[in-house]
């Protein structure tokens, strides 16, 4: 007994031009993924196709015949006959200003892809000087809107500040945020619906805030973490990985990730488990996952420690060994120390 | 439309609620039905707090006014049901003023509800406990049902009853048959033919009887009748309710075997303890949620100390027992499944399970998607199967109710951050947990002159604990709320009764009457709360 209901309308095809070539695609189609269809890479920052597009990285902009200003690709619908240019003299410029001035200010090292970039269009974000020494702890917290400052000439302004370290789950390291909204997003509308962060600020004083600039646990956060799972820069980041990175033990080419389902609630959530040295360190849930869409909660994203509280266990994944471990103190023996008394009950 | 009854999927389902709070930026309208006025109600269009174990009053009223506001689906029943004649008589009493005296909710929005239910184009009812943690479980759900059916909202796209399932596999647990009176697939023990099927592929002779519950087994313990008890991944010392008594039964067993991952109360108990691995991410497998998704899981760590497979486990009890079942892997296990209820799994093998991200049943062929909701036959040409029967449901109060010496109802529930009696989650240090407390309503708090952190003793006809109290506004008069997350501090299931649902086993942790008085004497009260335990509760 099968019953699948298609509920979505038939859509038209649309012809355009992508860089002299002719392409079919669904109405409704962005630019973005046009070009994809064709293989053409184009770098995007704020863009997630699990969020509605911000517009606001602009380092995804193409040149559209006709068009007075270049338009972001991620958001803007195929139209028919559009001749679309993605590697145009203007677009290389107009992403080479984008990715210098983001280079120049934030800390960009933990962002996937970002060094490629840099060297393809040519950026030297070193050209605007050295970079400014690092704020205070909470003083770029505490700058009053509409009061900015005339900058120091003699360095390059950054957003460079200290990691706030004020939970056990996340931090957050606002010295490595491009202020893409995609956490704001995450947390709000689009899908967490718990408005726990929003931009405060204006000009190179914004930045992301809880309400009045409170630490985590004293705001509204549930800690799903659902905006460390959109971060696109490691600004927001697992407080097992930070401090994996800070010991210098953090080795992705040591990690294995392995799919399974969350162990709480009967929803149903793929986990994907991160592991080094048959320890977890991170967890995610795919994009492209139906139920979660990339989304957890907090017993999901964070609450699966207690399967590590058991005492030892032997280094080295799933595969190096036979499935029983040969060593170390007997499965529960610290049980008394998490507080924890057996692994299920009767409510269900 | 949705209905959240007796459920705060918010925080107990919360990426399921992601999908409803998506349909309420869209247009969705939410009723939410519980008695408290929990963040799931705080988005709803229309909260009805009703008092607790109110909702068979509710649900007959509003079929009442909906029959006689003519907007019941005749069509569909005379169609697709039967009883419909003597469901009618029955309801005729619950008039919208009946059910106001019964539920605190007032007529009108009894009957903007019950107007707005039978008039949507689609509209599901979601449950969770506060459904089923009565004396009167199944009715509760009948009550549900009978609503669906005088509406039609049930065995199509977007409308029909989803129980939102509490733990992973909880679901799975009965597909597998690990249920007193089903084989795997929910087939009937008792169908000679199936169990002939069931003989012939293990070689066995089964026994037309059904099983035990857990609630069943804990009275025959109790009889003297059950002397040896095998528990996997269960811990009844703290989750039953009437702790005192659970505890004293399971001391008197002859024989107790707890297969577990972790040291529990029931395994400290234990005659013979067998560490075992944790399922999820230890051992690879399959679960079913919610949905009827029956989903992978996958080892992606190699267990701690001598913790060990449970299949191999399972199969070496076997063979000391006299049965060499080999060494199976769990894919194996899975094909013998397969077989065995084809009309469920016969199109799930692993490689679609992986290909389709997780497949629901039934799904008996390899050609088949698997299904995407239930009971489409009700509405094929002629009706496919058997006609729905409506149930006939009357209310009935708690078995306890609130009296001059016990003043409050009690009723119990969970966190977003933390789970069930605490095991998994007292593993990792949320910065929302707050310990445990007793909510109480504004209105109690200031006639009983308790402020928020002072300690509150509160005692039931079984028990009597001391906990720190909060003030939630969520609250009515008269109702208080605790959790069963944190057992080895404060052992909230001394209090609850086990008046037991006889269909369905479960006990009734949602309602039982306390009392409830200020502790004057803190530094007295803090060493009776902690017990033998440093309390974060408490701040020490």
């Amino acid at each position: 007994m099968t019953h699948f209901v298609e509920i979505a309308r038939p859509k038209r095809a649309v012809e355009l031009t992508i860089d002299g070539q002719k392409v079919k695609v669904p109405e409704g189609t962005t630019i973005l993924d046009a070009c994809k269809s064709l293989g053409t890479e184009i770098p995007t920052l704020c863009y997630l196709d699990t969020l509605h597009p911000v517009n606001v990285c602009r380092v995804c902009v193409v040149e559209v015949q006709n068009s007075r200003v270049l338009v972001p690709a991620c958001s803007r619908k195929v139209e028919a006959d559009m001749v679309v240019s993605t590697d145009s003299e203007r677009v290389r410029h107009s992403r080479k200003m984008v990715l210098e001035f983001l280079a120049s200010s934030v800390d960009l090292s933990t962002t996937p892809d970002v060094a490629g970039w840099l060297e393809s269009y040519d950026c030297k974000p070193e050209r605007y000087g050295p970079p400014a020494p690092d704020a205070d702890a909470g003083e770029r917290d505490a700058l009053p809107t509409g009061h900015h400052e005339p900058p120091n000439a003699d360095y390059a302004a950054t957003v460079g500040q200290p990691v706030k370290v004020d939970n056990d789950l996340y931090v957050r390291d606002y010295g490595k945020c491009i202020l893409c909204y995609k956490c704001v997003e995450a947390c709000g509308t689009d899908y967490q619906n718990t408005f726990a962060i929003a931009v405060a600020g204006r000009g190179f004083d914004a930045r992301i805030s809880t309400e009045l600039a409170v630490e985590l646990p004293q705001s509204a956060c549930v800690y799903c973490g659902n905006c460390i799972a959109v971060c696109p820069t490691g600004a927001l980041m697992f407080k097992s990985e930070h401090d994996h990175r800070e010991a210098g033990t953090w080795d992705e080419s040591k990690q294995t990730q392995v799919s399974t389902i969350c162990p709480y609630c009967g929803v149903g959530c793929t986990l994907e488990l991160h592991v080094q040295d048959n320890e977890i360190v991170r967890v995610t849930s795919p994009l492209d996952h139906d139920i979660t869409r990339g989304n957890l909660c907090i017993k999901g994203r964070f609450g699966w420690r207690f399967v590590q509280n058991r005492g030892p266990r032997p280094m080295g994944g799933p595969g190096n060994g036979d499935g029983q471990g040969p060593h170390g103190a007997r499965a529960g023996g610290d049980a008394g120390r998490t507080g924890g008394n057996g692994a299920g009950d009767g409510h269900g | 439309m949705i209905f959240l009854w007796g459920a705060n999927a918010r925080e107990n389902h919360p990426i399921f609620f992601h999908h409803v709070l998506k349909g309420i930026n869209h247009g969705t309208r939410l009723y939410v039905v519980d008695p408290r006025r929990t963040s799931s109600a705080q988005w709803g269009d229309v909260w009805m707090g009703l008092n607790v174990g109110g909702d068979i009053a509710l649900a007959n009223a509003m079929a009442r006014e909906i029959i006689h506001a003519g907007l019941a689906n005749t069509e569909f029943i005379e169609r697709a049901t039967t009883g419909f004649e003597a469901y009618r008589d029955l309801v005729e009493s619950y008039t919208l003023d009946v059910a106001e005296r019964i539920t605190g909710v007032p007529a009108e929005v009894i009957r903007e509800a019950a107007h707005t239910y039978a008039r949507a184009d689609r509209a599901i009812i979601c449950w969770t406990l506060g459904i089923t943690e009565h004396h009167n479980a199944t009715d509760n759900v009948l009550a549900l049902i009978n609503l669906s059916l005088v509406t039609g909202h049930v065995g199509r796209y977007g409308s029909g009853l989803n129980p939102l399932r509490g733990q992973n596999n909880v679901q799975g647990g009965g597909d597998m048959g690990a249920i007193p009176n089903r084989l795997v697939g929910f087939q009937e023990i008792l169908d000679p033919d199936i169990r002939g099927r069931f003989d012939r592929a293990w070689n066995v002779t089964l026994q037309p009887n059904y099983g035990w519950t857990v609630t069943e087994m804990m009275a025959a313990m109790d009889r003297g009748e059950l002397t040896s008890l095998f528990v996997i991944g269960e811990n009844p010392a703290q989750s039953e309710a009437d702790q005192h008594h659970a505890e004293k039964i399971l001391s008197e067993l002859d024989h107790l075997v707890v297969q577990d991952i972790f040291l529990t109360k029931t395994a400290q108990l234990a005659d013979v303890v067998l560490p075992a691995t944790a399922s999820w991410c230890e051992a690879e497998g399959t679960v079913t949620n919610s949905e009827r998704r029956v989903q992978r899981v996958r080892k992606a760590l190699e267990p701690p100390g001598e913790a060990r497979d449970e299949l191999w486990i399972i199969s070496q009890v076997a063979r000391r027992l006299g049965k060499d079942w080999g060494t199976p892997n769990a894919e194996q296990v899975w094909e013998e499944i397969r077989t065995l209820a084809p009309d469920m799994f016969g199109g799930m093998s692993y490689h679609r399970l992986e290909e389709l991200d997780g497949i629901q049943w039934p799904c008996p062929n390899e050609q088949d998607p698997g299904a995407q909701f239930l009971h489409g036959r009700l509405w094929a040409e002629p009706v496919g199967g058997p006609l729905a029967a409506f149930s006939l449901t009357e209310y009935e109060p708690p078995v306890e109710t609130p009296d001059a010496e016990y003043p409050f109802t009690l009723t119990t529930g969970r966190r977003l951050d933390s789970y069930n009696t605490g095991v998994q989650t007292a593993g990792y240090t949320s910065p929302l947990r707050r310990g445990e407390t007793l909510d109480l309503a504004p209105e109690d708090a200031q006639r009983l002159d308790i402020r928020t952190g002072d300690l509150v003793r509160i005692t039931s006809r079984r028990g009597s604990i001391v906990a720190p109290a909060r003030i939630d506004t969520g609250l009515r008069a008269g109702l208080v709320f605790m959790t069963l997350h944190f057992q080895d501090q404060v052992r909230v299931n001394l209090l609850t009764i086990d008046a037991t649902d006889p269909r369905s086993g479960t006990a009734e942790f949602k309602a039982c009457a306390v009392k409830v008085e200020p502790v004057r004497a803190p530094d007295e009260a803090r060493s009776q709360a902690t017990h033998r335990h440093s309390d974060p509760v408490l701040g020490d």
